[in-house]
């Protein structure tokens, strides 16, 4: 069964992105139909529909063989609640609790049913995705029932949520015999900054900036995702030449990122000569940015209709582009012949093919564990249509393989950023979006360089944002990294935590 | 082998660091009342406990920058710890959430007197059009000044490292700013 048969009544909104309503019984049967032909679960997130004289809606983004399925279904103003869907996809466990804790729509049987963006700052009983919430800000405990392990000589680490680096906040629970770890889990959430609600009311424009803001290392990302977005909902079309600069701006930010984390890979085995050599790198990438972009994160170049900054001279990024990729290529030859940095990397932090097929892990990590899925290559919009993205793959699943899928990277986005610059037509940069006077919406979908990025736009009748609600890839990698951990030892969490490097502030929102 | 090829390339590289940029007192917010012998001895030698109250990750990007070796902030005196009980000088990003505010005055009580805050960002600065996209709501209780003192703001979004580095070294300068 393919999900763009007739028989789920979805239309094609975007290249490759379709979209349904159902009832309760055929979203069940939807998802059975996406796990068997391989598909995933990617995003699950609900909406309150009362003022447009509905009463929930529970959303899910499913990914199969045909592109992404966004289907709804609507639920009852009181008590709205729909099947569990963990028990098909384990990644949907979280989202679930999360899209309880905003909006009180409960997944019915599910077997976890602890809070999880909800600490103590709201009551319980009160809803803040709800249009009509006003509950004012209390501060409970946060007592969050954590699994015990018990036994002989098990004892917990508690870490966070401050860290001891400069890292994102967040709290891990490690249960460890010895040094080595036999369970670690995540409470996450301490980021939560109410950003789907700021979401509500915003003009289009100032909504780009939000978005673009939800992890801020995957600005490009987002912004563009969020515009597609909007340009689907509103009919819009984006200039043939913003599209391609578009594409430029997620490359530029795949490098930045990658030199980053492929620097801290170093570091984190002692070898800070690859630390300061990688970050020299990535700190030229930056300056060269600014100079040619006016931001070094590209922050708000990326605007609903297209693009507010143009590339005037692309010399300077096709010579940097050269000379990155021979000391990049110097670098991989060294962190190759090191032999302390291959004993830590290899077989560390370890998500088999199988688990990371069962449990839904995506993205650059996704691949370093076999799950060849890269929108760019599956599902290019443009201008990866006219680009042939080459795919870096891995079975390794270990801290590794996410190296060396980063190096393939590399190499290859340095390669699109030529190709683009070659291909780039000339003109226009940005057009007026088209005027709306009803209800809309949209949903964009971008490979960022962490794994695959969507934000689903509704537009209400005054063209104001109504709903928006953006899925980081983290969402589903965060329980693989309590996977890859477990038999590995206390002092090389750092590091695995590194070679996944997720989002706290992408998925705690 | 490897150690060969390590050596080539530093060698090759060179030094890349720059000179350290000047304390930009205007980013100051207050003057601590402190004795002169104490900046005396701190002079511009300073650790940092970075602490992301809720922040984008965007700041931390440039935290992670400052790092790097064109800025050689240890070369300057200027390093970060691992624990607020080990450090002068506090440097926060964020709106501070409500799920963060318990931990950061927690942070700020154990870090020893004397000590300094540094808000990192717009969001924590509480300025311009990013300060008012993430103001205080029911997750957030908006600028870090509204949950512990602050001393120096370094606005932006993000600032750049050496802007950070300037608000930095303003913190522990002794000159004074006129207010």
């Amino acid at each position: 069964m393919q999900i763009n048969t007739q028989d789920w009544n979805l239309k094609t909104i975007a290249p490759h992105i379709w979209r349904g309503q159902m009832e309760v019984g055929q979203l069940l049967a939807l998802a059975h139909a996406v796990k068997d032909e391989g598909g995933q679960l990617q995003a699950l997130w609900g909406s309150d529909d009362r003022h447009l004289n509905a009463g929930y809606s529970i959303h899910v983004a499913f990914h199969a063989a045909a592109g992404l399925a966004w289907v709804s279904v609507a639920l009852a103003s009181e008590a709205p609640a729909y099947p569990d869907l963990a028990h098909i996809f384990p990644q949907a466990d979280r989202m679930q609790r999360a899209t309880f804790d905003l909006l009180g729509i409960k997944a019915e049987d599910a077997v976890d049913e602890r809070k999880w963006l909800r600490h103590g700052a709201w009551p319980a009983d009160t809803y803040p995705l709800r249009k009509d919430f006003s509950a004012a800000p209390v501060r409970e405990l946060d007592a969050y029932p954590f699994i015990q392990v018990e036994g002989d000589g098990v004892h917990e680490i508690p870490v966070g949520p401050i860290h001891a680096g400069t890292i994102e906040p967040g709290h891990f629970r490690f249960s460890i015999i010895g040094d080595r770890v036999l369970r670690l889990e995540q409470r996450l959430g301490y980021t939560h900054k109410g950003s789907e609600k700021r979401f509500e009311g915003m003009d289009l424009n100032t909504g780009a900036r939000l978005a673009g803001r939800i992890s801020g290392d995957a600005h490009s990302a987002y912004a563009w995702a969020y515009c597609s977005a909007v340009e689907t909902a509103t009919g819009s079309a984006v200039p043939p030449r913003a599209a391609w600069l578009r594409g430029l701006f997620l490359e530029i930010e795949r490098i930045a990122n990658h030199l980053g984390d492929l620097g801290y890979l170093g570091n984190d085995v002692a070898l800070s000569f690859g630390f300061m050599q990688f970050w020299r790198l990535k700190e030229d990438w930056l300056r060269l940015t600014a100079r040619l972009f006016g931001h070094r994160y590209l922050f708000d170049c990326i605007v609903p209709g297209g693009v507010s900054v143009d590339l005037s001279d692309a010399a300077p990024l096709l010579a940097e582009a050269d000379r990155l990729e021979a000391e990049v290529r110097s670098l991989k030859a060294i962190y190759d012949e090191q032999a302390v940095l291959q004993d830590r990397f290899v077989n560390t932090g370890t998500c088999k093919p199988e688990i990371a097929a069962r449990l839904g892990l995506t993205g650059l990590p996704g691949r370093a564990s076999g799950q060849a899925w890269d929108i760019r290559v599956q599902f290019p919009q443009a201008p990866y249509d006219k680009l042939d993205v080459n795919m870096a793959t891995h079975r390794k699943g270990d801290v590794f393989a996410r190296s060396e899928v980063r190096f393939a990277e590399v190499y290859e986005t340095l390669r699109l950023i030529r190709e683009i610059i070659r291909q780039m037509p000339t003109g226009a940069i940005r057009a007026d979006l088209t005027a709306t006077d009803d209800v809309r919406e949209g949903l964009g979908w971008v490979e960022s360089w962490r794994g695959p990025v969507i934000v689903a736009v509704r537009i209400g009748a005054n063209s104001r944002l109504d709903r928006v609600h953006a899925h980081d890839p983290s969402w589903q990698n965060w329980p693989l990294l309590e996977i890859g951990i477990i038999g590995n030892i206390v002092p090389d969490f750092p590091l695995i935590n590194k070679s996944f490097n997720l989002s706290y502030s992408g998925q705690d929102l | 082998m490897a150690t060969h090829l390590i050596l080539k390339k530093i060698f090759n590289t060179g030094i890349v660091s720059e000179p350290a940029p000047e304390a930009n007192l205007s980013l100051r917010q207050r003057e601590q009342e402190l004795h002169a012998d104490i900046l005396k001895v701190f002079g511009q030698a300073v650790t940092i406990r970075h602490v992301d109250a809720g922040s984008c990750n965007g700041c931390e990007l440039e935290i992670h920058a400052l790092g790097g070796p064109h800025y050689n902030i240890e070369g300057i005196g200027v390093k970060f710890a691992a624990s607020p009980r080990h450090v002068d000088v506090l440097l926060v990003t964020g709106p501070v959430t409500r799920n963060l505010e318990t931990a950061l005055k927690r942070t700020y009580d154990a870090t020893p007197e004397p000590k300094w805050v540094v808000a990192m960002g717009d969001c924590g600065c509480g300025c311009g059009d990013i300060g008012a996209m993430f103001g205080e709501n029911y997750a957030t209780c908006g600028k870090i000044s509204s949950v512990i003192p602050v001393d120096v703001e370094v606005p932006g979004c993000p600032p750049t490292p050496t802007a950070l580095l300037q608000g930095i070294l303003a913190a522990v300068s002794a000159a004074k700013k006129s207010f």
